[in-house]
């Protein structure tokens, strides 16, 4: 059978219950069962309200990542994940003194109605319904833009130092603290979430009020903070890339740094996302298939630290969407659909669609499929950083700022391409295709019309590629340069992505120059104040 | 009008390559191709000079592409090598022996020493005997670590000192995907290796390992060599299925994707406190293995009994009785034969 570790299946075969309706809770045994979850696990209402809550909290415990008064950003799309996650936050800040989580949350939404081609009217509907949601839990939120996007600095590109003394503070220690300073009287707990929401309105009047985010109870009838040119740059960039799978991860990647930036300005030191186990299983699949084999770990584990100060936690991972979708209903909490890229598409329109659906077509034959894609994951780690010659800090990509994995080493798959793309141009196996990738583009597309191309060997471009793409190319791991490969146009690009690539380029350049003057190797390459 | 070779500029393309997008004339894809299987031989540094070399052949496109492209190769870069071919015999009816003619029409065509074994002279059973006994669902299983040693057996009666095999890119991706489903973390680690093999063991590698599997057929038509194509009769069942169904739709939204999760497999790395097994030898055959009775043994000691669940499935506390040779219990007994539907 499908799985390496399976035990006596056909004697489960045998003697296997039949279903049947008025079947015992099999936690309490008295309630009688409402839902099945798994295979055959039958529950009354309130165990698996515990079930849900109790398997929430012991996974924040289990990690021990957040400490007693920390801000955590919590990112919410609407969606039934999301909406559980942020009910679960509630839930668990509502308990007694005792059991009570000990962080202090803020919300994020991000509308991307300007990818998906919605009219100003739909999005302003959908903000609307997730601001009387975001507003009855009471925590400050902020809803950004995707327009936005063309505001941000450089530095978010950057890995910032994390916040060096909570290191050195163990958990066990921060927690008894924490309980301590409390029960000293000096705060209340009650009023616990009112400072952290004065802290945000001071920070907030500091910063200009050009964001247009609802804080609280204030009502706003502001324009919205970005122009019907910015909208258009959005569509732009987003229609310059070829391919659905490409575009997918470009909105990802332009996703997060976003939420990155807006935590960074706001002063949250952590994200939780509402990433679902069924979900992350399709992630885990289809980052396999985009090349990203290095960075599974990072982008599918309880913690992602590529960001330095800013952690990304993912507390819904051991849930599997068939709770969540129970939960919602039988307690009733709030969701909003709003549809992405890939709403209504065909099956085989993008790589993380095609991998939705075959994973849920095998779920039905094989019900253990995502939960042994769930474990293999769990025991899988980030590649090693290989230290480039001069010994500097991995090189980051410029994207989605992880490890670069293009060594290019003998006999990898990587180098086979390489070869490939040089032997098909007639050039020595071995060399680095300088203008290579720019020429793929327009050669493989325009073949038919352009006989020519191939005389003008290294002056063919098409007419509005920039010398950037073969230097971006450099910048980034495999998987982001398959992206950037989609692109016609890398003009529309956000102007930080470009300018940071600039920099980077520049700073490569000098120091190929000094070179051979250097003596110990540099360790400023990832440290950055964000200011 | 006609598209021009985009490699030499000169002639009029006849193909285009799957794995670039690019169109190529016949000779400059030959050499591309061929090519690229001698970088990727002399970067992995697959061979040494004077080595014998059996090639693992079924009569398929890639074991008779791979015997050509090694042929041309060894002449044209002067490797050094000693080719031989080597098949095995499972006893299907229809699918083996068919392939097999194909395979000494290749030895003649190749001048190459040929060398077949048989799973019935090796261990008593036909593929077709196993089938009639596990019934269609597993049968992957035992054709699998039968072949395996099968052709370790050849090689060793030959002497051989490397075995190449034809697996192709789309092989490896198929295995890689696979092992995931599966969640075999061991597996994972050493699939995309390009050559596998300790010591004790005859090392085989796989020269093919980039190559597209598209590319193979391509090469092989336009070559017009000789091979035989048939689908197993027994594979429509097997779990590889799915995962091969999975990479054709992957390949048609994302051509590079094959190659992409190559990459992906050669990145991954497991945790240092996960457990892995650590190899030994089997205690009744010597062949190299992780418990105490080699896969093969098992195996064999199922269709023996009447009991061919055993093997499918963990039961290593089973392996030291089998080893003393008791008897099983009527419980366990029952567990080990095979469903009746």
């Amino acid at each position: 059978m499908c799985q390496v570790d399976e035990d006596d299946h056909h004697a489960q075969l045998e003697t296997k219950a039949v279903l049947s309706v008025s079947q015992k809770c099999m936690k309490c045994k008295e309630g009688s069962a409402v839902l099945i979850i798994r295979v055959g696990d039958a529950f009354c209402g309130n165990c698996f309200r515990e079930y849900f809550v109790h398997k929430f909290r012991a996974m924040l415990g289990k990690n021990r990542l957040i400490f007693p008064g920390e801000k955590v950003l919590l990112s919410v799309s609407g969606g039934p994940a999301s909406s559980a996650l942020l009910s679960q936050v509630q839930e668990g800040l509502r308990r007694e003194t005792s059991k009570k989580l000990r962080f202090v949350p803020g919300i994020i939404y991000v509308d991307e109605g300007a990818a998906c081609g919605q009219s100003l009217e739909e999005r302003g509907e959908v903000k609307s319904q997730l601001e009387s949601i975001f507003r009855a839990s009471g925590f400050p939120f902020y809803i950004v833009h995707l327009e936005e996007v063309f505001n941000l600095p450089s530095s978010v590109l950057l890995c910032a130092s994390s916040a060096s003394d909570r290191r050195n503070e163990s958990y066990k220690e921060a927690v008894d603290g924490f309980i301590q300073r409390a029960s000293s009287g000096t705060q209340s707990e009650t009023r616990q979430g009112s400072i952290s929401y004065k802290e945000v309105q001071t920070l907030l009047s500091e910063l200009s009020t050009q964001e247009w985010s609802g804080e609280g109870g204030t009502v706003t009838n502001r324009s919205p903070p970005f122009t019907p040119e910015q909208t258009e740059a959005v569509r732009t960039l987003l229609a310059s890339v070829k391919t659905l799978t490409a575009r997918e991860e470009l909105l990802k990647t332009l996703r997060q740094h976003l939420i990155l930036h807006t935590a960074r300005v706001r002063g949250y030191s952590k994200v939780m996302m509402g990433d679902s186990c069924s979900r992350l299983a399709v992630k885990l699949l289809t980052n396999i298939s985009l090349g990203r084999g290095a960075f599974l770990a990072m982008d599918t584990g309880f913690s992602d630290p590529r960001y330095g100060d800013i952690a990304i936690v993912r507390p819904m991972r051991e849930y599997s969407s068939k709770e969540i979708a129970f939960y919602n209903r039988m307690f009733r909490v709030p969701s909003v659909f709003t549809s992405a890229l890939d709403t209504k598409e065909p099956e085989k329109a993008s790589i993380h669609r095609l991998t939705e659906s075959f994973i849920s077509k095998l779920q039905a034959d094989f019900p253990s499929t995502v939960s042994t894609i769930y474990r293999t994951s769990e025991k899988l780690n980030t590649a090693c950083p290989r230290p480039i010659a001069d010994g500097e800090l991995t090189e980051k990509c410029l994207l989605c700022l992880c490890a670069l994995d293009t060594g290019a080493e003998e006999a990898t798959a990587f180098r086979a391409t390489l070869i490939s793309e040089n032997l098909s141009r007639n050039r020595m196996p071995d060399t680095i295709p300088a203008l290579g990738v720019a020429k793929q583009q327009c050669c493989a597309s325009g073949g038919e019309q352009k006989e020519s191309c191939g005389d003008r060997v290294d002056g063919c471009h098409s007419v509005d590629r920039t010398s950037f793409t073969p230097e971006l190319q450099t910048l980034l791991c495999y998987s982001c340069r398959l992206i950037i490969k989609d692109m016609t146009s890398v003009n529309s690009i956000p102007q930080y992505i470009l300018s940071e690539a600039e920099r980077r380029k520049r700073r490569a350049q000098m120091k190929e120059e000094i070179q051979d003057f250097l003596l110990n190797p540099e360790n400023d390459a990832g440290e950055v104040t964000v200011s | 009008m006609p598209v021009v070779c985009s490699s030499c500029e000169k002639k009029n393309a006849v193909l285009k390559r799957p794995k670039t997008g690019l169109s190529l004339c016949k000779d400059c894809f030959f050499w591309a191709f061929e090519e690229e299987v001698h970088q990727t031989i002399s970067s992995a540094r697959l061979f040494t000079a004077g080595e014998t070399v059996g090639i693992g052949a079924s009569g398929g496109k890639d074991s008779t592409v791979l015997a050509h492209v090694m042929k041309v190769l060894n002449e044209r870069y002067s490797y050094g090598l000693d080719l031989m071919l080597l098949s095995v015999d499972e006893g299907i009816t229809g699918y083996r022996d068919d392939s097999l003619e194909t395979v000494k029409r290749n030895q003649q065509q190749y001048d190459l020493p040929l060398k077949i074994v048989s799973y019935q002279e090796l261990y008593g059973w036909t593929m077709d005997a196993i089938v009639k006994q596990v019934g269609l669902k597993n049968n992957c299983t035992f054709c699998g670590v039968f072949r395996r040693q099968a052709l370790d057996r050849a090689a060793m009666m030959l002497k051989v000192d490397k075995i190449c095999t034809g697996h192709n890119a789309d092989d490896v991706a198929e295995t890689v995907l696979m092992n995931f489903l599966r969640g075999d973390i061991a597996r994972l680690r050493r699939c995309t290796a390009i050559t596998t093999g300790s010591e004790g063991a005859i090392p085989r590698c796989k020269p093919l390992k980039y190559a597209y599997e598209k590319e193979i057929v391509l090469y092989a038509y336009f070559k017009k060599l000789d091979y035989f194509s048939t689908e197993c009769v027994y594979s429509p069942n097997a779990y590889r299925g799915h995962a091969r169904a999975f990479l054709k739709d992957l390949e048609s939204i994302r051509p590079s994707a094959i190659v992409d999760i190559i990459h992906s497999g050669e990145n991954l790395s497991v945790k240092e406190d996960v457990k892995m097994p650590v190899q030994g030898t089997c205690m009744r055959c010597g062949y190299i293995s992780s418990q105490k009775l080699c896969k093969a043994c098992v195996l064999l000691e199922g269709l023996n009994r009447g009991l061919p669940k055993l093997g499918i499935g963990k039961h290593h506390k089973l392996h030291h009785k089998l080893l003393a040779q008791e008897p099983l219990t009527e419980k366990e007994e029952k567990k080990l034969k095979a469903v009746d539907f």
